[in-house]
């Protein structure tokens, strides 16, 4: 299928130093993963490389999507192919409402008819704010949301929960999920959660990257895998989750030689 | 329309029906201009005195952009008496909103001035200066540059005697410009417009703003100087006098839109009496070179200022802006929040002064300028700088310049907005604080799409 996404021997290099050596992973529409992995083992390094952040440099490899190389593309680009992130740390835009934001974001993304990538059609004012409050409403979050400036001052708790509203806004393909269980109570991991999975269906695929397990009550993956130093070194089902829980990623290390 | 020279013998013809004692103003104002070197000719000039003898740097990347500045190439004109011109056939200024007066002023000569009916006959007074002169003379005589922007603007803390050619230039060859006189506890709630436009290729213009807001009263004036076209080149040398007399409430907006082929030059100084709250917006996006002084004096016990400054540079412009928070009263307050991007090889200077007198105690002074530069080769200089010389004060400042921030860039790019929108994006978030400060809508409207304009 060509909405798939399938990354092949891909290498990132860091400030020059290696981080990801030699990944290959396919996330098919429709499909859950979940990506597991100590602290530092790369595990954002490979989401912040995959939307095409100019920090991370792509050093060898390919990843399709949509049939397309798209380590060519722009970040923008590849947003409009259908491509999401959701930042484990998302930045502050000061001055900028949440709103005026995503209706621009909305409307580039939904945009795909027309030629090039700038395009002055905005979708309809009020045809995007029914939608913005209806999916806020979803979401658990007031309405005074929309207003406030993007990530400003938000509790860690909001920023999550601003990722999600953004990914239920913008409806991707593949959808890229960087420790968005990470900093919240227990209530909130339950919003998010449900929220997600709310999502989930046969257009949408997931690659959920987490360090907990209790997110995983609320999204069931088919798949997991395991990162340790840039490569993923297992792969498998739930049961390694169990594994991971019960043992932690000495075994893992020690099998590997690490 | 008479086009003049800088010279003595214009001005004796520019005055020769005015009073007497405008027309001796006039010639010592020119005495003075004689005396003093073009600020780019010595190094030791009042260009690098007048606000702070720490920037020397600063002083000199102006001085330079102003060699390229030849005066003899610019004209003066002598102002006709408006009543010839048969005022009422002309347009007011368009503007989206009600209106309580409009004046439009095209290269000295009034095209169009109005007031409603209900306020003239409450007493309010609007009108180009030089009928003013002719119907409000006792008015002129004690507020046209004798406390506000004088040959002489001395700081009392510094004790320097300041001399600005310009100034001098400006009061020898004054033309045009408007009196707003509101009367003793007169709240207009309306505001004002003034469209200042420069027309023929170059033009001087040296138009004046005195603004008298007497005890109580309440005004809003929305300043325009803009080109009607963007190639000729023109020359401005003007001055803004505002009084806000005791608990009076004035919002004075200027928006600055010459072409990028005039020179601007300007001293604006505000003088606050006790209880007054002045709104001061200053907006700069046009002018090849622009350098203007602005200073607020804090002179009545328990007034407020708030000064609001949004510039936008590109090209070659250069734009230098001193400001001064004068703090003479006890509890006083004032806040400054200047913002400025920049692109092309545009460059801008900012110093900000505070100055607290030595009575001024339980001073509350704010200044904040900050810079967003979009471009490698545009270049800002920033200088806070604070002189207090009372005991209790609260005093905070600080200056800020950066690049565009490329985590910002991408997050938004992630999210399928193209490299341009997102650019403009973080402009606009980033003149967001400057604008919602703003209490008028229709202003905020005008700047974002001169905002826009400056991004196409
Ligand atoms: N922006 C950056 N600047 C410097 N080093 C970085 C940066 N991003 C990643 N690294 C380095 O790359 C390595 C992998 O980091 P990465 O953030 O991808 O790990 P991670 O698996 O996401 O860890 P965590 O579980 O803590 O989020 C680390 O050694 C980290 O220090
Ligand atoms: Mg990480």
């Amino acid at each position: 299928m060509s909405n798939d996404l399938v990354i092949k021997d891909l290498h990132i290099k860091v400030q020059g130093k290696p981080i990801i050596k030699g990944l290959n992973l396919t996330v098919k529409q429709g499909e859950i993963h979940a990506l597991m992995g100590p602290n530092g083992s790369g595990k954002s390094t490979l989401a912040n490389g995959l939307m095409g952040h100019p920090f991370y440099d792509i050093d060898s490899g390919e990843v399709i999507f949509n049939g397309v190389d798209i380590l060519e593309l722009e970040a923008n680009e590849r947003a409009k192919l259908g491509l999401f992130l959701a930042f484990q740390y998302p930045t502050a835009i000061p001055g900028v409402s949440l709103a005026n934001f995503l209706r621009l974001a909305v409307s580039a993304v939904r945009n795909q008819g027309t030629n090039g990538s700038d395009t002055n059609d905005l979708i309809p004012m009020r045809e995007f704010r029914r939608e913005l409050r209806d999916k806020m409403k979803q979401l658990g979050v007031d309405d005074s949301f929309a207003r406030r400036y993007l990530n400003d001052g938000f509790s860690g708790g909001e920023k999550k929960r601003a990722e999600i509203l953004q990914l239920a806004m913008l409806e991707p393909k593949i959808a890229i999920l960087d420790e968005t269980d990470s900093g919240l109570d227990i209530d909130a991991v339950r919003i998010v959660g449900e929220s997600v999975s709310r999502l989930i269906g046969p257009e949408l695929g997931v690659l959920i990257i987490t360090h907990y397990p209790r997110l995983l009550d609320y999204i069931q993956p088919q798949f997991v895998h395991i990162l340790l130093d840039g490569r993923i070194v297992e792969s498998g089902g739930w049961e390694l989750t169990q594994m991971l829980e019960a043992e932690g990623y000495d075994p893992i290390r020690e099998k590997h030689g690490f | 329309m008479q086009k003049g020279h800088f010279s003595k013998e214009f001005i004796q013809k520019i005055a020769a029906t005015e009073p007497q004692w405008m027309r001796k103003k006039r010639l010592e104002a020119y005495a003075l201009y004689e005396s003093l070197p073009m600020p780019h000719t010595t190094e030791d000039d009042v260009w690098r005195r007048t606000v702070d003898i720490r920037t020397q740097d600063y002083w000199r990347r102006t001085r330079r952009h102003l060699r390229g500045f030849a005066l003899e190439k610019y004209h003066p004109s002598a102002a006709t008496n408006g009543e010839a011109l048969g005022l009422s056939g002309l347009q007011p200024p368009s503007t989206s909103e009600e209106t309580a007066g409009a004046l439009v002023q095209v290269d000295g000569q009034c095209q169009h001035a109005s007031l409603s009916t209900a306020l003239e006959r409450k007493g309010v007074y609007f009108a180009h200066l030089h009928t003013a002169l002719r119907e409000r003379e006792e008015l002129l005589r004690s507020y046209f540059m004798t406390r506000a922007v004088t040959l002489e603007t001395a700081l009392k803390s510094g004790n320097i005697a300041l001399h600005n050619k310009f100034d001098a230039l400006h009061g020898a060859f004054w033309q045009g410009g408007y009196l707003l006189h509101v009367p003793k506890g007169l709240r207009v709630e309306v505001p004002l417009h003034v469209h200042i436009k420069m027309s023929e290729a170059q033009q001087a213009d040296l138009s004046h703003t005195l603004i008298i807001a007497e005890a109580g009263s309440q005004v809003t004036i929305l300043e325009d100087n803009l080109s009607t076209d963007d190639t000729t080149s023109g020359f401005h040398s003007g001055a803004v006098e505002i009084f806000a007399g005791q608990n009076a409430t004035v919002t004075y907006v200027q928006v600055q839109h010459w072409n990028r082929h005039t020179w601007n030059f300007a001293s604006h100084r505000a003088i606050v009496d006790r209880d007054a709250q002045l709104c001061w917006v200053t907006a700069a996006f046009g002018g090849r070179l622009s350098k203007v002084n602005q200073a607020v004096v804090l002179e009545g016990t328990g007034c407020n200022a708030k000064m609001l400054g949004l510039s936008f540079t590109d090209a070659r412009q250069h734009l230098d802006v001193s400001t001064a928070q004068e703090h003479v009263s006890p509890h006083t307050s004032s806040d400054l929040l200047y913002r400025t991007v920049l692109k092309d090889r545009s460059q801008t200077a900012w110093g900000g002064n505070i100055y607290v007198y030595p009575e001024a105690n339980h001073t509350d002074a704010y200044q904040k300028n900050d810079n967003l530069v979009l471009s490698e080769r545009a270049h800002t200089d920033t200088l806070p700088g604070l002189e207090i010389k009372a005991h209790e004060v609260r005093c905070t400042h600080g200056a800020t310049a950066g690049k565009i921030d490329a985590e910002q860039v991408f997050y938004l790019m992630s999210r399928g907005i193209p490299y341009a929108q997102a650019e403009r994006l973080i402009v606009d978030g980033f003149f967001e604080p400057v604008m919602e400060r703003i209490p008028l809508e229709s202003v905020q409207e005008e700047l974002r799409k001169l905002v826009t304009q400056k991004l196409a």
